[in-house]
């Protein structure tokens, strides 16, 4: 298949930086950071909705718009370059994601179409150590009479302090099970933090909580390959916000280094930085055709969705990095202030490059793939 | 304009495999190993085996040595589709390119565009009947990445052009017909005005060649020198003293082509021979600094074949590659490098070998060497780095 986005793939993206432009400028993160570190604005999320954008990945079964990953794709890609704060990732890159691989017919028919019209948002349960491990899963979930008793204690639950439910990942008869967990659930403690990005980030505590046997995701699809392809989805999708990020950041870092003089010349004339551009401008191309490719493997049902998967997050994790980086050197002095907006790249990559496995952890899975 | 549909593909794809896998001897679908395997025609050409010949005259009659050329000019008139059938299906089968010329990667293109008609005609079916082994005259001693301070002068002597100078890195010029070159025609206006593009014949008197020895120990390059050469005006390309354009349009032809563009043969996997060479405790790679290495130059590798494929993609016409050239070059020599450096690391002390007592086909080291010219030849790293900068980024001067 040709790397290249269809026609409409296309109209899509250009109406979603459109709106974002319009609607949620880079300007508008800084706003949502001084009130009081809000986690998204829910009239620019009513957009999203009102957009399509939540029913880009839904079967049309369930009235969503069965457009793809490659489509959502876009829309990650776009916030990532304004920095938009919305339970995107939280709600329907990993949430409705699991729950569109959940063989629950029940779960799909009840919460899909929530999920998409916004009537619910959902937070997705994974994490328990201050690394991804996603092999050492000690919360536990046992069957008794019609429910399950969950215990457990998670981190970095993104977005749980807005959630209605949590998705949680835990162990049932040593086998990896998924459960869908009201919030206001006796037992469930939620603790939030604000991270270095100013996104909300939960710890969340599971005391003998109760949940129907009806709300177990997977029935007869093992819970360890559900749990392998949301992080593999997951992970390309984030790959895609971090492409939009690296764009942005490199480009408002051109611009001033063509404004910017010193010594009575443009300070982008030397060949210092010039070089450094050139080789960031290489590593952006590279960016582009793994998410690209990485996008059209999930639409596809590629065998090869895993391989692809680590590669972008590996990729795009190393290039952003390096860019965030570039980003604030060649703005100099003014790139450490709080008064310009390039900071706010770094901080969002440190968080988002930990999300679902930074680049070495993915480096390796693909050694490990590959037998070495 | 006619559009193929995709059933006449079909049938051209099924039509294209048959006629391959009856007409391509089974030697011709090895790897190329040494410079025997490749024909390249000339004057004074010889096939190296029966099969090289038979392959060669069975794609010239099927006029598939330049598939996608005009038949008027000796090509197939295969559309764009067409050709990349036949060029997938040819390195399906592994067959090996009929005829390895200059004049069909670099000359081609450039008289395609800038040529008279009578030139097109009298220059372009030579080429694809292999007669004419063509080199190319870009750098000179004093004119490396400065290649538009070139010096070779070449003087209007009303019948004739008179030229008088050297040309450095002439790739096979011991061993080719003619030379494309660029020379100075005038000297009195800055420096990319005065250069004109100019085809002579090396069998000329005054044209002389010397090999040079590389660090790899051998190599196909030459320096040329050219002492009071006359040269028909007949043999000008385009306007006098727009020589420059031509050049820059071949150089980001060149540029794609020792970066890696439309190359087909499959590179083993560097972790492949990591496993195989060095020790490995319990499924990894012992040496974990190597298995960072391993592993981060793979993502490279496959990131940057995917790119090949999405620019291609993103415009079937050509035109977008070549305006990322620099970057095609730049990255894909890098990695090349990359790639040879730890192939000597992890080798074994083997993959140092020169001299091998017994006959061996041990190249390691001087691929190593050879390697490094790669970021030199074709417009250094650092070059491609300022164009990028340039005229990508268009970043102040």
């Amino acid at each position: 298949m040709a790397l290249i986005l269809t026609e409409e793939q296309n109209m899509l993206k250009e109406a979603a930086a459109e709106f974002l432009e319009a609607n949620s400028p880079l300007e508008s993160f800084r706003k949502l950071r001084d009130n009081n570190y809000k986690s998204f604005d829910p009239e620019v999320w009513k957009g999203f909705i009102e957009m399509g954008w939540t029913a880009l990945t839904i079967p049309e079964k369930y009235g969503g718009l069965d457009f793809g990953y490659t489509g959502l794709g876009q829309i990650l890609e776009e916030t990532g370059k304004t920095l938009t704060k919305s339970p995107l990732i939280s709600s329907i890159l990993l949430s409705a994601t699991a729950i569109r691989l959940s063989d629950n017919e029940l779960i799909k028919a009840k919460w899909l179409p929530k999920l998409m019209n916004g009537n619910k948002l959902m937070s997705f349960a994974l994490d328990e150590r201050s690394y991804f491990d996603p092999n050492t899963i000690e919360s536990t979930a046992i069957l008794s009479d019609d429910n399950f008793i969950i215990n457990g204690a998670k981190n970095m639950v993104i977005d749980a302090c807005n959630s209605d439910l949590i998705i949680v990942v835990a162990n049932l008869n040593n086998s990896t099970s998924l459960f869908l967990v009201d919030t206001k659930s006796e037992g469930v403690e939620i603790k939030t933090d604000i991270l270095m990005d100013a996104g909300s980030y939960s710890s969340v505590v599971f005391k003998n909580v109760t949940v129907p046997a009806k709300n177990q995701l997977n029935l007869k699809v093992k819970g360890e390959e559900m749990l392998k392809s949301i992080i593999e989805i997951g992970a390309i999708g984030l790959s895609c916000e971090m492409l939009g990020s690296v764009q942005a950041a490199f480009s408002q870092t051109m611009e001033y280094i063509k404004e910017r003089q010193q010594f009575g010349t443009k300070i982008g004339s030397y060949q210092g930085l010039q070089h450094r551009a050139a080789k960031l401008f290489c590593e952006i191309e590279l960016s582009k055709s793994i998410v690209i490719k990485a996008l059209q493997v999930i639409d596809q049902k590629n065998e090869n969705l895993s391989y692809y998967a680590h590669l972008a997050k590996a990729k795009l994790g190393e290039v952003l990095k390096l860019i965030s980086n570039e980003a604030i050197q060649m703005h100099g002095g003014i790139g450490v202030t709080d008064d310009v907006n390039i900071g706010f790249y770094l901080k969002r990559a440190r968080v988002i490059q930990r999300l679902l496995g930074d680049t070495n952890y993915h480096l390796s899975c693909i050694a490990k793939q590959k037998g070495y | 304009m006619e559009t193929t549909t995709k059933v006449d593909l079909g049938n051209f794809r099924t039509e294209t495999r048959a006629w391959l896998e009856k007409n391509c001897p089974i030697s011709m679908r090895q790897p190329v190993k040494s410079t025997s395997d490749m024909y390249w025609g000339g004057r004074n050409a010889k096939f190296s085996s029966e099969d090289q010949k038979i392959w060669f005259e069975k794609m010239l009659e099927k006029k598939w040595i330049v598939p996608y050329w005009e038949g008027k000019y000796g090509g197939g008139d295969l559309t764009p589709e067409e050709n990349n059938i036949l060029t997938q299906e040819m390195s399906r089968l592994g067959c090996r390119k009929p005829l390895f010329s200059f004049g069909i990667a670099m000359l081609g293109p450039a008289l395609l565009k800038f040529a008279t008609e009578e030139q097109k005609l009298r220059y372009l079916p030579e080429i694809v009947k292999g007669k004419i082994w063509w080199c190319q005259g870009y750098s000179e001693p004093n004119a490396g990445s400065d290649l538009a301070g070139l010096q070779m002068k070449a003087e209007d002597r009303e019948d004739h052009y008179l030229i008088n100078g050297s040309k450095v890195w002439t790739t096979y010029a011991d061993k080719a017909d003619w030379i494309f070159c660029l020379v100075r025609t005038n000297t009195d206006v800055a420096k990319h005005s005065g250069i004109s593009f100019l085809l002579i014949d090396m069998a000329t008197p005054g044209v002389s060649v010397r090999p040079i020895k590389l660090i790899s120990g051998k190599s196909p390059f030459c320096e040329t020198f050219f002492d009071n050469v006359k040269v028909p005006k007949s043999n000008l390309i385009g306007t006098l003293n727009e020589g420059w354009t031509i050049a820059k349009y071949l150089l980001s032809h060149e540029r794609q082509m020792i970066g890696g563009v439309g190359q087909t043969d499959i590179k083993r996997d560097i972790s492949e021979i990591a496993k195989e060479k060095t020790k490995m405790t319990s499924g990894q790679l012992e040496d974990s600094l190597l298995r960072t290495q391993v592993s981060k130059f793979e993502m490279d590798e496959s990131v940057f074949e995917l790119t090949i494929q999405r620019i291609l993609d993103e415009d079937k016409t050509g035109n977008k590659a070549a305006a990322l050239s620099s970057f095609f070059k730049y990255y894909g020599t890098e990695l090349n490098v990359k790639r040879e450096e730890l192939l000597i690391q992890i080798g074994g002390d083997e993959s140092l070998l020169w001299v091998p007592n017994d006959k061996n086909d041990a190249d390691a080291a001087r691929k190593f060497c050879r390697s490094k010219g790669n970021t030199i030849e074709g417009g250094t790293s650092e070059i491609q780095l300022n164009i990028i900068a340039k005229r990508l980024l268009n970043l102040p001067n």
